[in-house]
């Protein structure tokens, strides 16, 4: 691999924004055949980087992009895709309206005279799919296709224009992890052929399984690349964030040992359709897991608790209290609080300031003469939040849209925890956060467990689970099919969970 | 949102240390963008009122820009519970017609023989109850706004016409004819009623927990439910707003006309004050929008309406000049906002 010669070289690539200098001197070296991950916090610059890369921005002058060895200029993303670099980013692009084949020729269509050739264009895609071993064909239309295919999708669309260079912006994010396990295959099965992959991701388990060198940036600046035996996770996250985190995950273990008497309960919840007679129990000050594969059920589950879907069944007690939940106010009321997984689509008002979404649970709350807001609490519960969950923004009256993944999920976090709530429900908390933001949230999680906090965690990442939850519940095909971590049951192992969350077999008691 | 990740990046970096200063200068410009944005139309404005003047040498005296404004004070009322509406991403396409049935009902009850004056709350009943029934079947028959609003602007013509008998009814001895042609401290009692409901309208936008749930129920509608915004409150006061604000425009319609007609009264009124949110910058999606924008949009439209009669154009052309300036204004508008507007 070292022996061939490098596919991609990028040198001194700098790019500079009005005011912002988002790149400097960045240097990236990539060969043929091999997966290689890029690393870094949100906005280091790994996005402006292959955003430059794929056409997007220019760069600076002064940096210099080669390809097999020829210097190139890439000044659209026509270029970018005729020298044969493909991006897959983590908001598809796929028209759902059109057909697989469609897609993956989307403004190369085949043409035989001035009509489209649509049977050309549907063996072509055909032929690629195949090659990929996907199960869909090139007639189907993109909208009835998961998450997951429409991501195959994508790569078979690198494949027909015949891409050597691809790079995948997290493509993990929603799938679930035997549909990630496919990808995993898929993505040997391209380097195998000879394309060099460059894979963005903030998984640590994901880098150790895929690539064989880590490049990481920091603060818009090349930071170093490690190579095969040398990729660890403390080096790794030193690296990044340029301290040691020795601490990541924050549990302390004997928590459960020691925890506190039953607080919230749930008995028999259900919708007749996605969630099947569910029960459990919460303790005081517990951080209780939620794992599942994605579509088990759990979002519906914790849907169904917080009032935001009509249940068919079910009961929710709070200190022993029946609590009569139909609608979300009515859970907030009662101290129960949901963190949605889409902080994007169903959590945060985008356009308002931080401000704002900050208060806009409390607003109410704190009004005077039945109505008129209380400028001044906003503004301080504003700040205390900013300053108490290290809330990185300029001021409290940006627009919350303008922030990264991480800071907006501190926004929405504060926003849940400025109701008081007795009962927290965390639906991938960490989703699409940096790794600084990452272990600032679990350190929230586990200081609000010491409070007395009931605390659930739904979460797809199997380490984040292992390493915050006290106790877990695995979920499967809308059922609860076992528990991990408390008395009389297994230890919370990622091993334990995924046999039963698979339904391999039944958990060794 | 739309700006790249970088800037905001930028902005975080300067989180940590410095924050007090950054964030003042930061702040600053915030506050002027967002005042702007707010008066958005207003160089339009005053370049119309340049072109008119020029053409005309009589359009900035004080008692034309009164009639201007007097001429606008309608339209500004309903545009400003128009403006709610369009807030919560809704469109009330019945004002006009709302408007009509309550200037009917504003006459009919001024002709009781000592109370006359009943006809002005009568009135503001009508238009609140008809926006009630609109919000009604929106907030919780969860029928779309526009199908809802078409239906009562055919449906509330026909009861408008309905009540007045199909005939244009008068009242010569309209006891608060005041509104509609008197005067305080030199202006219009109509322009103080429109200058009223701006400022209201502000105050429960900006200074209301009201206020931020109409805009987060326009920015994010399933957000809005999730956080506990009880979403169906929030419609069903944007509707009876605007019913209440057509019923204001019925009572001053009537009592400047002494007369109402089912028929013809508020024809395409709701166009108009559509236009003006719209010049005012109030994105059609909602969560974006001001009532300053609003007032600016109305004006905007009073003064092509004014400046093209003095200056002497005629009618067909001033309907083909109206439409093209709605439609330069705000292509203008986005032009200059791109990256941060969205619409």
């Amino acid at each position: 691999m070292t022996g061939s010669a490098p596919i991609l070289e990028m040198k001194d690539i700098s790019k500079t924004f009005p005011g912002v200098k988002a790149l400097t001197n960045v240097s990236l070296t990539v060969y043929p055949g091999e997966i290689h991950a890029l690393m870094g916090e949100n906005g280091a610059g790994k996005s402006t980087l292959m955003k430059i890369l794929s056409g997007a921005y220019q760069a600076d002058p002064g940096g210099e992009i080669r390809i097999n060895g020829e210097h190139v200029t890439i000044d659209g993303p026509l270029t970018a895709r005729h020298r044969g670099i493909s991006i897959i980013y983590q908001e598809l692009s796929l028209a759902p309206n059109l057909t697989v084949a469609e897609n993956m020729l989307l403004g190369r269509e085949h043409k035989s005279g001035p009509m489209v050739d649509r049977r050309s264009m549907e063996k072509a895609s055909q032929a690629i799919l195949e090659r990929l071993g996907v199960h869909f064909r090139a007639t189907t239309k993109v909208s009835e296709l998961s998450m997951a295919e429409r991501q195959l999708v994508e790569i078979a669309r690198a494949l027909i224009a015949d891409s050597r260079i691809l790079v995948m912006d997290e493509p993990t994010t929603s799938l679930s992890s035997r549909e990630t396990e496919a990808l995993f295959k898929l993505i040997r099965q391209l380097r195998g052929e000879g394309l060099a992959i460059i894979y963005i991701s903030h998984r640590m388990a994901e880098i150790y399984e895929l690539a064989e060198r880590v490049s990481v940036l920091r603060d818009g600046s090349y930071v170093g690349t490690l190579v095969g035996d040398e990729i660890s996770a403390e080096r790794l996250v030193q690296m990044m964030v340029g301290r040691d985190l020795s601490s990541f995950y924050k549990k302390d273990h004997d928590a459960h040992q020691s925890r506190g008497p039953v607080m919230f309960a749930v008995r028999n919840m259900g919708d007749g359709v996605r969630v099947h007679d569910c029960s459990f129990e919460l303790h005081e000050g517990e951080v209780l897991g939620i794992a599942g594969l994605v579509g088990a059920g759990r979002t519906e589950l914790a849907r169904l608790i917080y009032g935001a879907d009509p249940r068919t069944s079910g009961e929710v007690f709070l200190l022993g209290k029946h609590l009569s939940i139909h609608k979300p106010e009515d859970a907030i009321d009662a101290g129960v609080v949901y963190l949605t997984e889409d902080r994007k689509h169903l959590g945060l008002f985008l356009d308002l300031t931080v401000r704002e979404n900050v208060n806009v649970s409390v607003l109410g709350r704190d009004a005077r003469m039945g109505g008129v807001l209380n400028m001044k609490a906003a503004k301080r519960r504003a700040a205390e939040a900013i300053r108490a969950l290290g809330i990185r923004v300029a001021a409290d009256v940006v627009p919350v849209g303008s922030l990264s993944g991480g800071n907006q999920q501190k926004v929405l976090l504060s926003r849940l925890l400025e109701t008081k709530p007795k009962v927290l429900i965390l639906d991938e908390p960490t989703r699409g956060v940096d790794i600084g933001a990452k272990s600032e949230i679990y350190r929230l999680i586990d200081s609000l467990a010491r409070n007395g906090v009931g605390v659930i965690v739904i979460s797809s990442e199997l380490p984040e689970v292992v390493g915050i939850c006290d106790r877990v519940l695995v979920m499967r095909e809308g059922r609860l099919e076992g528990e991990v971590g408390g008395a009389g049951h297994p230890p919370v192992t990622q091993e334990n969970i995924i046999t039963i969350a698979t339904g391999v077999r039944e958990a060794a008691e | 949102m739309t700006s790249p990740n970088e800037t905001s990046a930028g902005m975080q970096t300067t989180g940590a240390k410095g924050v007090d200063s950054a964030s003042q200068s930061l702040q600053r410009r915030l506050a002027w963008r967002s005042t702007l944005q707010a008066i958005g139309m207003l160089p339009v404005l005053i370049i119309l009122g340049i072109v008119f003047e020029l053409m005309s040498g009589r359009f900035l005296s004080f008692q034309n820009l009164s009639i201007v404004m007097q001429q606008a004070s309608i339209n500004t009322v309903l545009a400003a519970g128009m403006t709610f509406v369009i807030l919560t991403g809704g469109i009330d396409l019945s004002v006009g017609s709302i408007l009509a049935a309550s200037a009917m009902v504003a006459i009919l009850a001024s002709l009781i023989p000592e109370w006359g004056m009943l006809g002005i709350p009568a009135a503001l009943l009508m238009g609140l109850g008809l926006g009630l029934v609109n919000g009604v079947l929106i907030a919780f028959a969860k029928l779309p706004p526009f199908i809802v609003t078409l239906g009562s602007l055919t449906a509330v013509r026909g009861f408008a016409r309905l009540l007045g008998g199909d005939t244009t009814q008068f009242n010569p001895q309209l006891p608060f004819a005041f509104i509609g042609n008197g005067t305080l401290f030199g202006l219009p009692w109509l322009v103080w009623i429109a200058f009223a409901v701006v400022i209201i309208s502000w105050f429960i936008l900006r200074r209301t927990v009201l206020g931020v749930h109409i805009y987060a129920v326009g920015g994010n509608p399933d957000a809005a439910r999730l956080t506990g915004i009880k979403v169906w409150a929030v419609l069903l006061f944007v509707y009876a707003f605007s019913g209440l604000a057509a019923g204001l425009g019925g009572v001053m319609s009537a009592a400047r006309l002494f007369a109402a007609n089912g028929l013809q009264l508020g024809q395409s009124y709701e166009l108009d004050a559509i236009a003006a949110v719209i010049l005012g910058g109030t994105s059609f999606v909602g969560g974006i929008g001001s009532i300053w924008g609003t007032l600016i949009g109305a004006l905007i439209i009073a003064i092509l309406s004014n400046g093209l009669i003095l200056v002497g154009v005629s009618d067909i052309w001033q309907f083909i000049i109206k439409g093209l300036v709605i439609i330069g204004a705000v292509a203008l508008d986005r032009y200059r906002l791109k990256g941060s507007a969205r619409t």
